[in-house]
C-alpha cells in the first residue's frame, strides 16, 4: 500500500538557524499517527511545511505517490489536508453551519447558498459524532469541545484524507476527550488518516497506531505504538539514559517527609458564586498541599478565592497576619503568589521583555524616588534567569519569543521574586515539554525545602501523588476527603475520586 | 548580547523593528530637505516648524498612552478647540493663569472620559466620541461660534511669538519638557509599566495586583490634559481661541502613534517613536511647501493631504516589512 503522505529529507532554516534537518515522516491511509518531542524539537515546523505555511529548503513531500506543493490554506484544504489547531481558527460569531461550509457553500440553481442543504449536511456529520446541537446558533455559544468537533466536522465535510490535530485535548475534560477519541476512531474507520500531536503520552497509547519521535529538528525513529514503552519513548525524546530517568521517578517531586510547620492559612466553608459549595483546607509552612479532583470540581475556583479574585458568599479565610485576603493586591502584599493555569490569557504580558515580566509583581518594592530602580531590577532578573536556567537571548528579549516551558519559568520567577510565603500553582507543568517539566518540578521541590508553602493543582495525578504532602480532594465544589503522604498511590487517589463520584450518584 | 548592558539600543527603541522604519524615514526626509532646499535647515524654518507642530506632538504623545492600554481617545481635537477658547478668555490674566486653566479644562474632559470608560465600562471609542461631540458643542457655545481674540496686552502673546533665550519657540521648549517627562514616566516608573502591561493583557496585569483601573483613568486624563495644552498652543499661535479648529486632529494623532510603530491593540510602543511619527507627518507638509516655493510644481492643500496619506501608507508598509524581518530573525 502506498503511503498517504511521505515526507523525506525535509530541511528548513530560519535566518541560518536549523529548524529541521533530514526529517522524515510517512503516514499510512487510515492510521492515527503521533508526533512527539520536546518543545523546539521541530514538530510544528514539520507540520507547517506539510500544510504549506512554511516553504521547505530541502526534501520531498508526496501525497498518494504524487509530488505535493502547497502554498496556502486553501490549497491544503483542496488537497484533502485539514488542520485543527490548538487555538481554534473558526469564526465564533457565525453559525455552526457557516463554520463548517465556509468557502465551500452548496449552491441552489440560482447560484445562491442552499441553506437547507448546508444545515442538513452539517447536522448529519455532527450526529455521526454523537453531537446534537442547533447548527443555526453562533458557534461561540458552545463549549471548546463542541467547537473542536465542529472543526473536525468541517474537515470531514471537505472530504479530508488527513486531519492534523495539534494539542487537541489540552483544553478538554475527560468526558470530552472520550468523545473526541470516538470521533477519531470513526474517522479512522472511514479511511481518514489522523496526525496527532500531544504532550500526553497516555493518550498516545489509547488512540495512536504509530508514533514518530522528534529531537533537535530530526526525526529520531518511527515505531508501532504497541512495540514501545513510555520510558523508551521518553528516553528517545530526551536523548537521555533510561536508568537515569527511572532512578529519579516519574516526576522530580517527592512529598510526604516534611515536618508540618505552623498554620499559615486556614479556609473554612468557602462558598462563591463561581461554584464553590463548602471548601475547607489548611496550608502549613513548608508543605505542598495538593488539590485533587476532576475538571470542574472547583480546584481553580478555590485558588481564585484564596487569592481574593472571587468574592466569598460565605465562609472564612484566615491568614496568620490577620489581613483580609479580598483582593490580589492584598494577597501579594502578604507574599502570596498565584501562577495561573492559562499562561497566555492571564500570565505573560507578551510584548514586555523577560526582565519586565519577571519584576511585574514586585514593582512596588522596586520603587526608588518615584522611578523603578533599574540596577536592582536587572540584578533580580539576572539572578532568576540563571537560577531557573531560563533559555533566552537576554533579559531584554520579549517573552512572546520564548518557548512554552521557558515562558512558564519566567512566570515562576515572577512569583519567586516576591519571595512568597505561599505559592499557588495551577497546572504548573501543563503544556511544557518533559525536560522543562522536570526542571520546574525540581525548582518547586527546592523552594519547598527552603520553607515555601505550595498549594498545588494538577491534572496529572502522578504529580500530585508524588509531590504533595497532603491532598484535599474536591468534588462538585466541596472538599470531600483529605489524603496523606507517604504511602499515597495514584490508584488510591483515583479510587477516592471515583468513590465519591459514585456516592454522589447514589445520593 | 550581554545581559547587563547598561545601554541597550533595542530596549530604548522599544519594539526594535516596529519603530525602526519611522526613524529611518524621518532621517531620510530631513536629509532630502537639507540637500534640496537652501533654507530648510535655517533658523526660521526650524523654529516655525516646531512652533506649528508642537500641538500635534503633544496630542500624539497623550494619544500614545491611551492606545498603549488598548483604548482610543477621539475627543482630543475638540478638546483642543475648546481649551483654545478657554485660554483666550483667560489670557487677560496672563500666561500663568491661562495655561494652567486651559490644561485643567482639558484634564476635566479627560476625567469625564476616564469616568465613562473605567467606572461605567463604556467602550472607549463610544465614550470619547460622545465627549468629542460635547466638547465641540461646548467650544461653539462659550465662543458664540466666533474666534476669540487673545488679550494682546498680556504676556500670553509671548508663548506663540516669543522665543526662549532667543533660540527656540516657547511652545517647543514646553513640548520637549512634556515629552521627556512622559518618556521617563512610561519607561521608568511602575505606572508606565502598568500602562504597557494593560495593553498586553489586562487580566494578567490585574492578577499581579497592579492598579489597572487607576492607570486607565490616568491615561485618559493625561490625553485630555495634553489636548488642553495643545489648545493653549493653538490660541497662542493664531492669536485667538479657535472653536472651529481641531477637526480631524484625533486622526492625525492616531496616525502619528501608528506610524511610530505602536500597536493599535496596545502593549507595544514608545513615546520617542510617536514624536518621530508626528514630526514625520509634519515634515511631509513642510517639504511640500518648499517644493511649492520653488515654483516648479504647485500643489493645493488638498493634494498635500492626499500625498500625506500616501506617505503614511508607505511608512506603515516599511514598518511591517522591517518588523517581519526582525521577527523571523528571532524565531
Amino acid at each position: 500500500m502506498t503511503d498517504l503522505i511521505e515526507m523525506t529529507g525535509i530541511g528548513k532554516k530560519f535566518a541560518g538557524v536549523i529548524a529541521l534537518s533530514d526529517a522524515n515522516l510517512s503516514i499510512r491511509p487510515g492510521e492515527v499517527h503521533a508526533i512527539i518531542g520536546q518543545n523546539g524539537a521541530g514538530k510544528s515546523t514539520l507540520i507547517k511545511v506539510l500544510t504549506g505555511v512554511y516553504r521547505r529548503d530541502a526534501g520531498d513531500v508526496r501525497m498518494a505517490g504524487r509530488d505535493l506543493s502547497i502554498t496556502s490554506a486553501r490549497e491544503a484544504q483542496d488537497a484533502g489536508i485539514a488542520t485543527i489547531y490548538q487555538e481554534l481558527s473558526l469564526v465564533p460569531l457565525r453559525s455552526v453551519t457557516e463554520n463548517v461550509i465556509m468557502g465551500y457553500e452548496p449552491r441552489t440553481r440560482l447560484g445562491l447558498i442552499d441553506w437547507k442543504a448546508a444545515h442538513d449536511r452539517t447536522r448529519q456529520i455532527l450526529t455521526r459524532f454523537g453531537v446534537d446541537i442547533d447548527v443555526t446558533r453562533p458557534l461561540g455559544e458552545y463549549s471548546t469541545a463542541i467547537q473542536q468537533l465542529v472543526a473536525i466536522a468541517r474537515a470531514v465535510s471537505l472530504k479530508a484524507q488527513l486531519v492534523i490535530m495539534d494539542e487537541a485535548t489540552s483544553s478538554l475534560d475527560d468526558q470530552e476527550i472520550e468523545t473526541l477519541f470516538s470521533v477519531v476512531r470513526g474517522l479512522k474507520q472511514d479511511g481518514v488518516a489522523v496526525l496527532y500531536i500531544s504532550h500526553f503520552l497516555d493518550e498516545l497509547y489509547r488512540i495512536c497506531d504509530r508514533v514518530t519521535v522528534m529531537r533537535d529538528g530530526r526525526t529520531v525513529a518511527t515505531h508501532d505504538v504497541a512495540d514501545t514503552t513510555k520510558l523508551g519513548l521518553v528516553t528517545e525524546m530526551l536523548g537521555r539514559d533510561a536508568g537515569e530517568i527511572q532512578a529519579a521517578g516519574l516526576t522530580a517531586l517527592s512529598g510526604g517527609h516534611s515536618d508540618p510547620g505552623p498554620v499559615l492559612l486556614q479556609a473554612t466553608g468557602l462558598r462563591t458564586r463561581t461554584g464553590l459549595r463548602g471548601v475547607d483546607l489548611t496550608i502549613r509552612k513548608g508543605e505542598i498541599l495538593g488539590l485533587g479532583g476532576l475538571l470542574g470540581s472547583g480546584r481553580t475556583e478555590t485558588a481564585r478565592a484564596l487569592f481574593g479574585l472571587d468574592p466569598l458568599v460565605s465562609g472564612q479565610i484566615t491568614h496568620h497576619s490577620g489581613a483580609a485576603l479580598d483582593n490580589p493586591a492584598t494577597a501579594i502584599t502578604q507574599r502570596i503568589g498565584f501562577l495561573t493555569e492559562d499562561r497566555k490569557v492571564d500570565g505573560i504580558i507578551p510584548h514586555l521583555s523577560v526582565r519586565e515580566n519577571i519584576t511585574l509583581a514586585i514593582l512596588p518594592q522596586l520603587r526608588k524616588g518615584g522611578a523603578i530602580d533599574r540596577a536592582r531590577e536587572r540584578e533580580i532578573a539576572d539572578h532568576y534567569i540563571k537560577a531557573l536556567q531560563i533559555k533566552t537571548a537576554g533579559m531584554e528579549q520579549p517573552i512572546r519569543e520564548l518557548s512554552g516551558g521557558n515562558q512558564q519559568k519566567v512566570l515562576l520567577a515572577r512569583w519567586l521574586a516576591l519571595e512568597p510565603e505561599i505559592l499557588i500553582l495551577d497546572e504548573p507543568t501543563r503544556g511544557v515539554d518533559v525536560g522543562a517539566k522536570f526542571e520546574i518540578q525540581s525548582i518547586i521541590r527546592d523552594q519547598v525545602a527552603a520553607g515555601l508553602s505550595v498549594l498545588l493543582i494538577s491534572s496529572e495525578f502522578e504529580e500530585l501523588v508524588e509531590g504533595a504532602d497532603r491532598i484535599v480532594v474536591l468534588q462538585d465544589g466541596r472538599s470531600v476527603r483529605e489524603l496523606h503522604n507517604p504511602g499515597l498511590t495514584q490508584d488510591a487517589l483515583i479510587g477516592v475520586i471515583a468513590q465519591h463520584q459514585n456516592s454522589e450518584v447514589a445520593a | 548580547m550581554s545581559v547587563t548592558t547598561a545601554f541597550d539600543l533595542r530596549r530604548h527603541l522599544r519594539g526594535g523593528g516596529h519603530s525602526a522604519g519611522v526613524w529611518a524615514a524621518l532621517a531620510a526626509l530631513i536629509l532630502f530637505g537639507l540637500l534640496r532646499y537652501e533654507n530648510f535647515g535655517g533658523a526660521y524654518n526650524i523654529s516655525s516648524f516646531l512652533n506649528y507642530n508642537a500641538m500635534f506632538i503633544v496630542i500624539s504623545v497623550g494619544m500614545c498612552f491611551v492606545i498603549l492600554t488598548g483604548g482610543i481617545d477621539l475627543s482630543v481635537g475638540s478638546v483642543a478647540a475648546f481649551t483654545s477658547v478657554v485660554a483666550a478668555y483667560l489670557s487677560p490674566w496672563g500666561i500663568q493663569i491661562a495655561l494652567p486653566g486651559a490644561v485643567m479644562a482639558g484634564l476635566a474632559i479627560g476625567a469625564l472620559n476616564a469616568f465613562f470608560v473605567v467606572a461605567m465600562r463604556i467602550p472607549p471609542f463610544i465614550a470619547t466620541l460622545a465627549t468629542m461631540l460635547g466638547a465641540k458643542g461646548g467650544a461653539l457655545v462659550i465662543s458664540g461660534a466666533q474666534t476669540i481674540s487673545i488679550d494682546w496686552g498680556s504676556n500670553f502673546t509671548k508663548l506663540g511669538m516669543g522665543k526662549a533665550f532667543d533660540l527656540l519657540p516657547w511652545t517647543a521648549v514646553i513640548t520637549a519638557i512634556v515629552v521627556v517627562g512622559l518618556w521617563i514616566l512610561l519607561e521608568r516608573t511602575s505606572l508606565g509599566r502598568t500602562v504597557l502591561a494593560i495593553g498586553g493583557g489586562e487580566d494578567a496585569a490585574a492578577m499581579m495586583g497592579l492598579n489597572t483601573r487607576g492607570a486607565k483613568a490616568f491615561v485618559y486624563m493625561l490625553s485630555g490634559g495634553c489636548a488642553g495644552l495643545a489648545g493653549v498652543f493653538l490660541a497662542s499661535g493664531f492669536g485667538a481661541g479657535q472653536p472651529l479648529e481641531g477637526i480631524g486632529w484625533e486622526l492625525s494623532a492616531i496616525a502619528s502613534v501608528v506610524v511610530g510603530g505602536t500597536l493599535l491593540t496596545g502593549g507595544l510602543g514608545s513615546v520617542g517613536a510617536t514624536v518621530a511619527g508626528a514630526l514625520l507627518l509634519g515634515l511631509v507638509f513642510n517639504i511640500l511647501n518648499f517644493e511649492n516655493g520653488r515654483g516648479v510644481i504647485s500643489l493645493s492643500a488638498y493634494w498635500q493631504m492626499v500625498i500625506r496619506g500616501a506617505f503614511l501608507l508607505l511608512v506603515i508598509l516599511l514598518q511591517s516589512r522591517l518588523s517581519r524581518a526582525t521577527q523571523k530573525e528571532l524565531s
